[in-house]
């Protein structure tokens, strides 16, 4: 029995009176991919920030490969193989494209390796045009690749994605499904988002949230086909 | 027995003075997330106002009740005004430019009344507590600090004026879009904190000495306090005041004023490293 | 919240700009007490040691987005350790280096208490103030015999004087002379500029700034910001403690008044005006504001600390990013540049952590 690349048990997180997330129980396996949808405030982007350390949940434990990660800061979390890209794009605004991704392939890694990371990185995602533009003069959609960049460049063993499709045109997000089914091949990846066209581009597995806990978990058909799902999102209310 | 009453008294005008000094950072702070650098010169025009206003005659009661609170109430207007509602939203902007202020408000007064500190008399005399004296005006101090936090309390509380106040604190868009119009509110907010702090430089002039690098002393002291105390205008100036005061008062007598100065500073930093959101931050949160 | 627009982190505008400030320094250097009497020799040197002291902020607060407040206290805390060792040893270069590991003990200290403190930016600001008042009220209270190290008294609010000039290592009878202080000076300060430009080219360097531009990113890529600022804060302390033994050689005296709220609001005006995000724009500063100074001091027409007062607010509001990102985007735009010039680059420094943030449920 191989232990689960991501485990979550028990995990709840209250703020006050609330309890944004209750009793969650998810298990990630090496090289899945897993997308998280549920309507808003579900409780995914809260579970989201529990995974990625910037919040420590009420109860429950978070392992990475058996490792106990709850509540461990951000860049513990990182070093162990994970690469996190947020909701509200964190890049570097400041910087050249060539030098953010160079900071993420840079670390504990000798200057030809980091350089041929980053070159390679920028060769995926298609920025070598753009390698000596500064970040915070792209165009949105841009600025979303250059982040995934920066996440890819890490060489992470999991990658989550906090709405990666948010703001794109079509195109971009086209784009971006095929980019995700081909960082698959190698890496695992939790995908949360909204846009239900990318969910089916994507998906294999989902996991649907419901007022902080997990509604149902199943292959993208039949969870698109659940009526439950259909109800919770259309807002009728469930039990 | 007397040693402690006197103490216990000292004690009492110390967490006073602290909180004098602050209420009126606290009131700028809590409201707009301002760091006023120049507190404590509104507090040595507060005194050069009492200062002025007795050299011509005045009532020295008239020059430190009204005459100061109102005229530093008015200088925080023009403020308000003409530098910080441009900088609104910018912490470190607002700090710079009122320390900016704060440079230029000593360079002003250095020019007009030179270097040498005036003195304003004490109006009161000593009375005894056992064996010792304590001087009486201690009592206008404490007083003084507890007319203003009650003061304030009671305004934020009871008055439509201080309903909006809060309203605006807590969620500005949304009390624009109730018909208030939040930049009036600062300038409100601004003008009071100015007069807060123009009413404790006036009180403390007969103590202090009045000379236009008098604020130094105190811009440190009443900054930290309001970092302490929290979010919470009243509350908070209230509790870190007397956390504080009691402990410069204490330490003061076992050892020296400088020490206890140093005291007070070294708790408050420790303080703010255990709770970062000051003791309102966590405890008493939704008090005034 | 945003905060000051800082210019794109170019440390020297590059190669080519690097090379000419060392040259021009350099130049100063050798060319300077042929052509200034000792007075202004003096004078230029006490300039050099603020512009040393201008860079120890300019560094940790334009590239490592530390505002400290209270870099004075390293500046004093430096000054004074020079005199006292100066006083209780025969050569002076033990000194000098105590006057540099002082202050970076002291920063150490402290910036494990803020940084591994979950402090926002803000508070730090006003800690590193306090802290350095309290040097301040500390040290203004020991005058008295029974306050000294060894065989220097401290002197309290008279403070130290007739402190023993360095002299040059190994021999203690070669103290030196104002041209040799103007070397040591000057010497020292492009020494500062190499050693911070080089810094900024090494991966800990690129890693600092990148920490300044998004310290949540820096974070999710595996960096400890934490460690990196306190780093950051330490040499700053140590190159201010450096210009503190230059400030104290100047005067061969140093008091209490190395700690007080104008020292550290100057420094904080240089490098203001001079330009945050650059290496040159602190020294440029310095040299500016200072000479302000003497000129206004001179004067009596405007007082000085008002003629300070205008100057910040008005940078403050008007020239917010500094003269030298001014400076070069007017000569990119000129010389008609295909890189886009330093100004159009203008991003905001990190938005400060708002104090009372807190965690929405739901989501």
């Amino acid at each position: 029995m191989s232990v689960p690349l991501l485990e979550a048990q028990g995990v709840t997180m209250r703020f006050g009176g609330v309890s944004a997330v209750a009793d969650v129980n998810f298990v990630l396996g090496e090289v899945e991919l897993r997308c998280l949808i549920g309507p808003n405030g579900a409780g995914k982007s809260t579970f989201f920030k529990i995974l990625t350390g910037q919040l420590r949940p009420t109860e429950g434990v978070i392992r990475f490969r058996g490792q106990d990660i709850t509540g461990a800061h951000p860049h513990v979390i990182a070093r162990l193989g994970v690469g996190i890209k947020t909701q509200v794009p964190n890049v570097f605004n400041g910087l050249t494209v060539r030098e953010g991704i160079g900071i993420a392939a840079g670390r504990r890694k000798s200057l030809k390796r980091a350089r041929q990371i980053v070159d390679e990185t920028m060769e995926l995602l298609q920025l070598t045009p753009i390698a000596g533009m500064p970040v915070g003069q792209l165009a949105h959609g841009q600025r979303q690749w250059v982040e995934i960049a920066t996440v890819l460049a890490q060489e992470p063993d999991l990658i989550l994605l906090d709405e990666p499709a948010a703001g794109m045109t079509h195109e971009e997000v086209l784009r971006t499904s095929e980019l995700i089914r081909m960082i698959n091949q190698k890496q695992a990846l939790v995908v949360v988002e909204h846009d239900m066209q990318f969910i089916r581009m994507i998906a294999k597995t989902v996991t649907v949230f419901n007022r902080g806990r997990i509604l149902i978990e199943n292959t993208v058909d039949a969870v698109l086909a659940d009526p439950e799902v259909r109800d919770v999102y259309l807002g009728k209310q469930t039990h | 027995m007397d040693l402690t009453g006197l103490l216990g008294f000292n004690v009492l005008v110390g967490i006073g003075t602290l909180a004098l000094i602050t209420v009126g950072l606290g009131v700028i702070y809590g409201m707009m997330k301002i760091i006023n650098l120049a507190h404590g010169e509104f507090m040595m025009l507060g005194a050069y106002a009492t200062y002025v206003s007795t050299a011509h005659g005045i009532n020295i009661w008239i020059a430190m009740l009204v005459i100061s609170p109102l005229f530093v109430g008015l200088v925080g207007l023009v403020v308000e005004r003409t530098l910080i509602r441009f900088l609104y939203g910018r912490m470190i902007d607002t700090m710079l430019a009122t320390w900016g202020l704060s440079l230029g408000l000593i360079g002003l007064m250095t020019s007009i009344f030179g270097n040498d500190p005036r003195g304003v008399s004490t109006p009161l005399h000593s009375f005894a507590i056992g064996r010792y004296d304590a001087s009486l005006y201690g009592i206008v101090i404490i007083l003084a600090a507890c007319a203003s936090l009650i003061g304030l309390f009671a305004m934020l509380r009871m008055t439509r004026f201080g309903l909006i106040v809060r309203a605006t604190m807590q969620n500005p868009n949304m009390a624009a879009a109730l018909g208030v119009a939040p930049p009036r509110i600062y300038m409100a907010t601004f003008a009071l904190g100015a007069a807060l702090a123009g009413l404790a430089g006036g009180v403390l002039a007969p103590i202090s000495g009045v000379s236009p690098v008098m604020g130094a002393a105190f811009i440190a002291k009443a900054f930290i306090t309001v970092l302490g105390g929290g979010a919470a205008i009243v509350t908070g100036t209230a509790l870190a005041s007397t956390i504080f005061g009691f402990i410069n008062e204490i330490v003061s007598f076992k050892t020296t004023p400088v020490i206890g100065e140093v005291a007070l500073l070294l708790a408050a930093v420790v303080m703010i490293r255990i709770l970062p959101q000051g003791i309102t931050g966590r405890f008493l949160r939704r008090s005034l | 919240m945003k905060t000051l627009k800082i210019a794109r982190p170019r440390p020297t505008g590059g190669a080519a700009g690097f090379i000419t400030v060392v040259v021009i320094g350099i130049a100063l250097l050798l060319g300077l007490p042929s052509i200034f009497s000792t007075f202004g020799l003096l004078q230029m040197t006490v300039f050099a040691a603020m512009a040393i002291f201008a860079l120890s902020q300019g560094f940790i607060w334009g590239f490592g987005g530390i505002l400290c407040f209270g870099q004075s206290a390293f500046l004093g805390l430096g000054g004074y350790a020079y005199a006292v060792a100066a006083l209780n040893m025969t050569d002076t270069t033990g000194a000098v280096a105590l006057a540099i590991l002082v202050p970076m003990v002291f920063a150490a200290g402290l910036g494990y208490f803020m940084f591994y403190g979950r402090i926002s930016d803000a508070y730090i600001g006003v800690i590193t103030l306090t802290v350095t008042i309290i040097l301040f009220n500390l040290i203004n209270s020991t005058s008295g015999d029974i306050y000294h190290i060894g065989a220097a008294p401290l002197g309290g609010f008279n403070g130290i004087p007739s402190v023993p000039p360095i002299n040059i290592p190994g021999d203690p009878n070669d103290q030196l002379d104002p041209t040799g202080l103007w070397y040591a000076a000057m010497g020292a300060l492009i020494l500062c500029y190499i050693f911070l430009k080089w810094v900024l080219g090494t991966r800990f360097g690129r890693v600092v700034v990148a920490i300044r531009e998004n310290e949540t990113r820096s974070q999710l890529l595996g960096y400890d910001p934490r460690l990196y600022k306190l780093l950051t804060f330490v040499i700053g302390a140590g190159i201010a403690g450096l210009a503190g033994c230059l400030y104290t050689n100047w005067g061969a005296f140093i008091s209490p008044t190395v700690f007080n709220l104008t020292m550290s609001a100057q420094v904080i005006i240089y490098v203001l005006v001079g330009g945050l995000g650059t290496l040159i724009g602190p020294i440029l500063g310095a040299i500016a504001i200072q000479y302000l100074i003497v000129l206004a001091g001179g004067q009596h027409v405007i007082d000085p600390n008002l003629l300070l007062g205008v100057v910040l607010i008005a940078f403050v509001l008007l020239v917010p990013q500094g003269v030298v990102p001014v400076i070069r985007a007017g000569a990119s735009r000129l010389l008609g540049s295909r890189r886009a010039p330093a100004a159009a680059n203008m991003v905001t420094a990190d938005a400060l952590p708002h104090s009372s943030a807190q965690q929405e449920p739901g989501q």
